[in-house]
């Protein structure tokens, strides 16, 4: 017999008698391995989308000038054509646009709109210039004529000649397809259109977003960007094309990481499994093992075959995972898009890249992490000597070395610790660590714990009163408590996880319920065709929605962007009426504010959100720039408010204040709120009724409330599958393992039938033993469970998203899912015992040869 | 006669159309009997479709080597709304275009720069010569001088043109037709005899250079008639202080369509030709590899009983801008003898010998 007919013989012959088990253990790695390849592909493909849109867009420019307000005036770009150093300059007007048609079927359809000077751009973005029909060569300047992308061209079902109608607020504009863009990325939703027709169309005179610099030969380039920003004051922003690209990682990165962080807690599930398994494999084929020693395989061979059989295991759930998330990499970029529905990345049609080097680092993480999970146990079964081996009753041996109370007293001690540290490049990896290192000494303190309490109980217990089984079932389990601690380990790990995350969703999406109530006290909201619309509503569309009969009061709100920093996303500043005596009322505030008298004469204040505080250092009291004004003027942060809406910050001050600065009376949303006995749907249809009808966006309270909670649990449906997936596979754990372990067992149970217990009595004894047992691993699994949930909703939640939630406890859930990991693992250890005491008796007896 | 970026002189008035309520900037026609006014006429007539300021010229190097020069700027009107408040609204195209014939390179030299009018970057000014398109400039200043700056992608040339003879208005003073119908006309005046100092800068050195120009100025609402295919142009500064204009408009099937000649001799008096008493007979054609354009580089000029002979300074004067400014044409200096004798230097433009050209 050649040794690799034996390995062969070995791996089918474990593989056949522990199917599944093993298919458990599989699917959790490939599940692991999918979820990571399939979050990295998106990730990847997401980003460099963006970054190459974004550099398209910029073409061959050195330098852009942008600033911290979505537009600026237009004189700078001739100042910028005198510059020296400056060797071209093509102005840009990014007109977000909305699309009334796509209303129904979409939200927030945009169009973005670039218009741009053809003679300016042929230097620096060439790929932009609009390609007209033979006979129409000047379409290029038309004032009615737009460049469709061919991705827009597909979006909009048009081709060149037809016609599109885009909404500025209030006001429609119908162009015609003068033709395409045919050198843009591809899947790049974008328009282009003549500056001076765009600033005209949609109400931006005088405007421009940004300007594009190509400098002389010669010209130092950090010099340059360095002279001109301190040339142009806080209030301009100049960037290059690799800005964009941290801009766009920043984007999605507390997104991507927390997913990627969900995917090594299936690898981390998966390797455990294979751990308990090798564990109690080993146990199991412990004689056999021995005999394969005393025949003559040497310890590295043994090593090598315990190490092959989880290895091919985690070989097999490897490819099976890669498969699997190139594939679910793909049904999601094509159904939710690049940002699985977070609408970070608009307009982007993100393609799928091969990426081998991935697919490798994927394989090697899941073959691994199998590998490491099983390293203990199979060392311990190669090292162990044969002799002693071959007896029953030295698998107890075994589990003395996983006994290991102070390496569990290290990692809990450590995971508390590590749960106090500030985030890493704002990133809560301490707060991950905390939680892995949580998990880890909790399973290794087990045991010890197990045997701990259920000896406290077997001591509590009075052998006269209680019934034979229990006090056998109880002292079976306080002495043979690294035994259980095994089986035990799947059911903690699972539940905890399953109690986190239940925590966790539960606090969350009460707290953001609350919150939507706090911030939603009008009885209708609307706004144009898309959100922080440019132009929005005027003055005279203002007063006919004020006019509104049955409208008792209106608030106004303006709702710009703001980029204080080119490498972060754009802030968001909401400007509204705000009652400075109670600004409470409308803000969600999360202390204490600052009271009128508190707030100096020469500042004025704005409250900030809970982003603002991680992402730039805002503090009540605090006093900021924000330079989208002219001249720069100074505020006070006068209070601090939740904000579950928008992730990268948001500032409110007051409408008045606002409109005296920047002279802008235009406004993007309003809040309505109706008169006793008013009926809704009345005021809709009146509202529908105005000439600019539309182009609105009405949506009463409910309304809004139920869609930002479908949006919550759209964006939680990851989390909700992860969390079946966990329930799915600590049962399962629960069921290898106990089966597993009463075989072990068959001994002992021919002994107990030699001395007189009937097959029921054992069964019944089984059944409480595993009730006892889960019931313990449920409670402990409860405790850290709860454990790990503070530190995401106090810890990871506040420092990648920066926004913080209340606790609640869905005691209601929490008690079903306990009762059913409680009723499955009991019936799973009842099933298992049937098949493990059902055997002859004697024959049980002499398996102790 | 000028071209240069024939695609956007002439689409621009064509196609900038917007909203079809609009309707397009009238136009001012050419009309006979109209007397020219100056300074104003030295200036834009942002009236009329379109305007060229046409410099071209032989310079000396401080080696005694000739060279000659183009330099053009084009005003067009374009039928932009003119309710557009935008500053960035194209109401008025500036084209510029420079050309070096260098005989040591053998080839030209060029650049070309195309904007909008607007935020005193590009702009053609009324009231006087004043012409800008970045770092371009042509300006007549109130003695008479014209200053001219051009920084070019592999040159920059730095001129002062003085006047050292009286304008010449062309036909009839200043009304010049082009085609059959009396609408297909110009205004347009030269000035010849234009003495230039200055200084061009090649590979980061400057060289002073001296040498006579030849400046066009010429503004119209219509031009070329439908059946035109090109035209044929001299401007000529000649030795004895005389000064030639002569041009022949070609119909696509080979005919004369109209043809006119001027000679100013130096005591000023001028004699004009009637379309008859002018034509152009090629002597060699010049194959261009590039364009595969035939152009008739040395030609006989015959107004009235004189004879032209015209030969280029090199055969490759050929002016390819197809790729940005989508025209192709043969600008060039050329020698001229009359009656046999030579005469003195001048410029010839060939234009329409790749595709027809529509103004």
């Amino acid at each position: 017999m050649t040794p690799a007919l034996l390995t062969r013989w070995l791996l089918l012959g474990e593989w056949h008698s522990h199917r599944l088990q093993s298919i458990v253990a599989v699917l959790a790695i490939m599940l692991g391995v999918a979820l990571g390849f399939t979050i990295h592909l998106i990730n990847t493909a997401a980003v460099t989308e963006f970054s190459t849109a974004t550099r398209s867009l910029s073409g061959t420019s050195d330098l852009t000038v942008r600033a911290v307000r979505t537009t600026f005036d237009e004189s700078l770009y001739p100042a910028l054509m005198h510059h020296t150093g400056v060797a071209q300059a093509s102005p840009v007007l990014e007109i977000t646009a909305g699309v009334p048609a796509k209303t129904k079927t979409m939200h927030n359809p945009v169009l973005t709109i670039l218009g741009l000077d053809v003679f300016r751009a042929a230097a620096v973005t060439p790929d932009l210039i609009g390609v007209p029909a033979e006979d129409k060569r000047m379409d290029t300047l038309a004032d009615d004529a737009v460049f469709l992308s061919p991705a827009a061209m597909e979006w909009f079902a048009v081709k060149q000649g037809d016609s599109i109608e885009v909404s500025t607020g209030a006001k429609q504009v119908k162009l015609r397809v003068a033709g395409g863009l045919t050198r843009v990325h591809a899947g790049q939703r974008i328009a282009v259109m003549d500056i001076g027709a765009a600033q005209w169309r949609f109400d931006q005179i005088g405007r421009l977003s940004r300007i594009e610099l190509k400098l002389q030969q010669g010209v130092d380039h950090h010099a340059f960007r360095a002279t001109l920003d301190k040339e142009l004051g806080p209030s301009f922003l100049l960037t290059e094309s690799e800005d964009d690209d941290i801009r766009a990682r920043n984007m999605s990165r507390a997104y991507r990481v927390n997913l990627n962080i969900l995917a090594l807690v299936a690898l981390f599930t998966g390797a455990f499994l294979i751990f308990s398994g090798q564990v109690l494999s080993t146990i199991r084929r412990r004689s056999q093992l021995a005999l394969l020693r005393v025949l003559g395989m040497t310890r590295r061979q043994l090593l090598r075959q315990l190490l092959l059989e989880s290895g091919s295991l985690g070989i097999l759930g490897s490819l099976l995972g890669l498969a699997l998330g190139y594939l679910l990499a793909a049904t999601a970029l094509h159904h939710l898009g690049a940002d699985l529905g977070a609408g970070f990345f608009p307009g982007l049609e993100p393609r799928l890249h091969p990426d081998p080097l991935a697919a490798l680092f994927y394989f090697l993480l899941g073959t691994g992490v199998t590998i490491a999970g099983s390293l203990l146990p199979a060392w311990e079964a190669a090292h162990t000597h044969p002799a002693p081996a071959l007896k029953s009753g030295s698998e107890y041996t075994v589990l003395a070395a996983l006994r290991a109370p102070r390496l569990a007293a290290v990692c809990l001690l450590a995971g508390i610790l590590f749960s106090g540290l500030p985030p890493v490049n704002d990133l809560p990896v301490f707060g991950y660590l905390a939680v892995v290192l949580l998990l880890v000494g909790s399973m290794a303190a087990l045991p010890y714990l197990c045997g701990l309490f259920f000896s406290a109980l077997s001591h509590a217990l009075n052998p006269g009163r209680s019934g034979v089984l229990t006090v056998l079932a109880v002292t079976r389990l306080s002495n043979a408590s690294g035994l259980a601690a095994v089986a035990l380990g799947g059911i903690l790990v699972s539940f905890s996880l399953m109690v986190a995350m239940a925590i966790m969703v539960a606090s969350f999406r009460i707290s953001v319920d609350d919150w939507l109530t706090r911030v939603l006290p009008a009885d209708l909201y609307l706004h144009s065709t898309i959100h922080q619309d440019m132009r929005g509503f005027i003055r005279d569309e203002q007063q006919a929605i004020a006019g509104i009969p049955a409208v008792e009061r209106t608030d106004f709100i303006r709702s710009i962007p703001l980029t204080l920093d080119p490498a972060r996303p754009n802030i968001t500043l909401l400007a509204r009426p705000i009652d400075e005596n109670n600004p409470g009322l409308i803000l969600p505030l999360t202390g204490v504010a600052l009271s009128p008298g508190d707030i100096p004469p020469d500042t004025i204040p704005i409250w900030a959100s809970e982003a603002m505080v991680d992402l730039y250092g805002y503090q009540t009291g605090m006093r900021v720039t924000l330079p989208f004004a002219d001249p720069a003027q100074s505020f006070i942060v006068a209070g601090i408010w939740r904000d579950y809406g928008r992730m990268f910050g948001a500032v409110q001050m007051q409408l008045s204040d606002y409109r005296n600065l920047t002279g802008d009376d235009h406004i993007s949303d309003a809040a309505l709120w109706l008169k006793k006995g008013a009926v809704t749907d009345t005021v809709i249809a009146s509202l529908k009724a105005l000439p600019f009808g539309n182009t609105l966006e009405i949506m009463e309270t409910g309304r809004v409330r139920a869609v930002a909670l479908k949006q919550f649990d759209r964006s939680f449906a990851v989390t909700y599958l992860l969390e079946l997936v966990a329930i799915g596979v600590g049962l399962m754990g629960v069921a290898a393992s106990f089966s597993a372990q009463t075989l072990t067992r068959v001994r002992e149970f021919g002994m107990l039938r030699h001395i007189g217990f009937s097959k029921r009595q054992i069964y019944r004894m089984l059944t409480l033993e595993g009730g006892l047992l889960s019931g313990f691993g449920i409670a402990a699994g409860f405790l850290l469970g709860t454990g790990i949930s503070l530190i995401l909703i106090f810890i990871i939640n506040p420092q990648s998203f920066h926004w913080s939630m209340q606790l609640h406890m869905p005691w209601t859930w929490l008690l079903l899912m306990a009762l059913a990991v409680l009723g499955a693992a009991a019936t799973t250890a009842f099933s298992a015992s049937r098949r493990a005491a059902s055997g002859n008796v004697i024959r049980a007896v002499r398996e102790d040869w | 006669m000028r071209n240069l970026f024939i695609f956007w002189i002439v689409s621009g008035w064509l196609a900038v159309q917007g909203m079809a309520t609009s309707a397009p900037p009238a136009l001012a026609p050419v009309v006979p009997g109209k007397i020219l006014e100056f300074p104003d006429d030295f200036g834009a007539h942002n009236d009329f479709r379109i305007e060229w300021w046409y410099v071209t010229g032989w310079l000396e190097t401080p080696a005694g080597k000739p060279l000659g020069f183009q330099i053009t700027f084009f005003r067009t009107a374009t039928r932009a709304d003119r309710d557009n408040p935008s500053h960035f609204s194209p109401q008025q195209l500036i084209i510029a275009h420079v050309a070096l014939s260098d005989p040591a390179i053998g080839r030209l030299q060029h650049d070309q720069k195309i904007a909008r009018a607007g935020f005193d970057l590009a702009y053609a000014r009324t009231g006087n010569t004043d012409v800008k398109l970045d770092d371009w400039s042509f300006v007549r200043e109130a003695d008479g001088h014209y200053r001219t700056h051009i920084r070019a992608e592999n040159f920059t040339l730095d001129f002062t043109l003085t006047p050292a003879q009286p304008l010449m208005q062309q036909g009839e003073n200043g009304f010049s037709r082009k085609g059959p119908e009396p609408e297909q006309a110009s205004y347009y005046y030269s000035e010849p005899h234009l003495q230039i100092t200055g200084t061009i800068r090649r590979q980061g050195e400057d060289m002073p250079v001296t040498g006579t120009a030849w400046l066009d100025h010429e503004w119209s609402s219509a031009l070329l008639d439908a059946n035109a295919q090109g035209w044929d142009w001299i401007g000529a500064s000649l030795a004895d202080g005389a000064a030639l204009m002569a041009f022949q408009i070609r119909g696509k099937d080979g005919s004369k369509i109209r043809a006119h000649a001027a000679l100013r001799d130096a005591a000023g008096h001028i004699q004009t030709f009637t379309p008859d008493q002018v034509s152009f007979h090629p002597i060699r054609t010049w194959h261009s590899a590039r364009t595969q354009a035939d152009y008739p580089v040395a030609t006989r000029v015959r107004t009235g009983k004189i004879e032209w002979l015209i030969t280029p300074l090199m055969d490759d004067q050929e002016l390819d801008a197809r790729t940005s400014a989508g025209a192709v044409y043969w600008e060039g200096a050329v020698t001229l003898t009359r009656d046999g004798e030579p005469a003195g230097h001048g410029y010839m433009e060939l234009t329409g010998y790749v595709q027809p050209l529509s103004m």
